[in-house]
């Protein structure tokens, strides 16, 4: 019970900051959408670092390393550390100061200018709302568990808050906050959840450390003891092929268009400096606890039915209740700053990139622009509410779609590297790499629902010397050549497909090259040749 | 032009550095007793992830972005 009073207490308090927000809002898009472009340098960190980790980085973590070990950290986090404050260092600047100088506040409206285009733009945004809309509805499946997971009574083993309570609450929150406060509510928020959840890992190791019977190290070292565990503390069943693909992953995060988006939104470029470098401790402090008690767990608790709910059990068990609930609540920030964002972002894409683009803004103006904006968040939110609902036994094709997106949005990389930094690139050489993309991920997604773990899809030559070119891995994922992931072939085939068609067509106008690549104009472009 | 090739080879070195295969089989040593070696190697590698951030800041910060959004105030 206790538990549930703080997350519930804090979901309230969250609600209160978005109508606080609400008061300061004017009503046009970039307020709306930017908060007039006016985040500040450690609310730029604290926001843009909510917007990239979810409920996985605290829970699917945790989870992962019961399953597969300690090397889930370099698999998914260390990789991160460099590639994405990479990206946020080379891109995120870049498109600030376009937004900055041109008034863009979505990638889509770059992309149309920079390559004098129209409905390549609406393709490039269709595929990109296709692959965040699992995300999003995910992000509240993920709410509504851990909600029920938190509330379950010990004694009777039923949640107080169920399933379906779970997953309105947090979508009603959510909405809430965007609805009211924008970006605005939606940062300020995000203030105090990436506090919590920067917060969640020290404090959890400590507390479970303190209340376990023996220390760490007796735990671990049982671990590698034993050849039934010992995997669990090396990598020696972590294909190194799936190792190096994974740092290809995290090119995607400067893609997805809530993380693109929260880049227009910083008053100084120097809001940057901080956030690349805070990027990897922030990560650090997360993941390393979360994966390391996951592993813990396997040792302290010995087998549970859902290893995705290792690190709550051991709360539940190791933490006084009153913690729990903050801990908790540090979970649930996690799905929430991430869903906000999410939220945000589709309502932003669908009002400037179809809605405005299409004519609505002439028509209707800018005040009417944000009640459509805020239409939108409602119905977005009911839709994906009822589809968590509908299809909570189907959430493993949800997270199945969302592994696809993070390999999608890496592959659409190239295109915005293209856009940044190279002068000779066609809108339909942006086209070739949106429809490979598109096309791969259908492919993927057929293969997988129509063949089995094992099946080779294509090789070439035959008997002993063939070479599987595409095959499913024993855990049914689509696999390349020796066991590299999809996300390997698929970056690489949009940057020829880029560069290839790109050589093929003509290039966009002088004036328009000019405009983003000339020294004179000081184009955010001319610094990288 | 040196400059930027050292920052290019650093950067390329430390994404290299992230397939420890000398690490894989291996539980110990483990530092302070209870990080497992490839764990603790991962955990400094994003130390080592700030520290190479910290000077691509430093030494190839795009100054003229910062400049044109002062002199725009």
């Amino acid at each position: 019970m206790i538990p549930v009073v703080v997350i519930l207490a804090y979901l309230a308090l969250i609600a209160f900051i978005g109508s606080v927000a609400f008061k300061k809002n004017r009503e046009d898009t970039e307020d709306f959408f930017l908060a007039s472009r006016s985040v500040g340098s450690l609310v730029f960190f604290l926001s843009l670092f909510a917007t990239n980790m979810t409920a996985f980085a605290i829970l699917g973590s945790s989870g992962q390393a019961y399953r597969q070990g300690i090397g889930i950290y370099g698999l998914m986090a260390s990789s991160s550390c460099l590639v994405i404050p990479l990206t946020i260092f080379f891109i995120g600047t870049r498109l600030w100061a376009l937004g900055k100088k041109f008034g863009y506040q979505t990638q889509v409206a770059f992309f149309r200018e920079r390559w004098e285009c129209n409905h390549i733009g609406t393709v490039i945004f269709a595929l990109s709302a296709a692959m965040l809309v699992p995300y999003m509805i995910i992000s509240i499946m993920g709410g509504g568990t851990v909600l029920a997971n938190l509330s379950t009574s010990s004694a009777t083993h039923q949640p107080l808050i169920p399933y379906a309570w779970g997953c309105a609450v947090v979508a009603v929150v959510v909405t809430l906050n965007v609805f009211l406060g924008g970006m605005r509510g939606t940062v300020w928020v995000n203030v105090l959840q990436t506090t919590l959840f920067l917060c969640f890992g020290a404090v959890a190791v400590a507390v479970i450390s303190s209340q376990l019977p023996f220390g760490f190290s007796h735990y671990m070292h049982d671990l590698a003891a034993n050849e039934k565990t010992r995997f669990l503390v090396t990598r020696e069943r972590m294909p190194p092929q799936a190792f190096w693909s994974y740092t290809l992953i995290p090119l995607s995060s400067i893609m997805f268009p809530h993380m693109a988006i929260m880049c227009f939104s910083a008053r100084r470029v120097s809001a940057f400096k901080q956030t690349v470098v805070a990027y990897p401790i922030a990560i650090l402090a997360i993941w390393l606890p979360c994966v390391f008690l996951g592993v813990l767990g396997l040792a302290a608790l010995g087998k549970i039915p859902d290893p995705d709910g290792v690190l709550l059990l051991m709360l539940q068990k190791y933490a006084p209740a009153w913690l729990a609930g903050v801990l908790g609540a540090g979970i649930i920030s996690a799905v929430m700053g991430s869903d906000a964002h999410q939220v945000l972002a589709l309502s932003t894409m669908f009002t400037k990139d179809v809605f405005a683009h299409y004519g609505g803004h002439e028509k209707f103006g800018e005040r009417r622009s944000v009640h459509f904006a805020r239409g939108f968040i409602v119905v977005v939110t009911v839709i994906a509410y009822l589809v968590a609902l509908s299809l909570r036994e189907k959430q493993g094709i949800f997270e199945i779609a969302v592994r696809y997106a993070f390999s999608g949005f890496a592959a659409m990389a190239p295109v915005m590297v293209a856009a940044l930094f190279w002068r000779r690139s066609t809108k339909w050489g942006a086209l070739a790499a949106t429809l490979f993309v598109a096309a791969f991920l259908v492919w993927t997604a057929l293969m997988q629902t129509s063949h089995k773990p094992g099946d080779v899809l294509w090789q070439l030559g035959q008997g002993q010397e063939a070479i599987r070119v595409f095959f499913l891995n024993p855990r049914g994922d689509v696999a390349f050549w020796n066991g590299f992931m999809t996300v390997a072939p698929m970056v690489a085939g949009s940057a020829l497909c880029l560069i290839i068609f790109s050589l093929l067509t003509k290039p966009p106008s002088k004036t328009t090259i000019d405009k983003y690549f000339s020294v004179s104009s000081e184009s955010p472009s001319q610094y990288v040749h | 032009m040196t400059k930027k090739l050292l920052l290019v080879l650093l950067i390329l070195a430390l994404y290299a550095a992230h397939q420890d295969f000398w690490n894989w089989r291996q539980a110990e040593p483990m530092i302070f007793g209870f990080l497992p070696v490839g764990l603790a190697y991962h955990a400094a590698y994003s130390i080592a992830a700030a520290a190479l951030m910290a000077v691509l800041v430093k030494t190839a910060w795009p100054q003229e972005l910062e400049e044109r959004d002062k002199s725009s105030k």
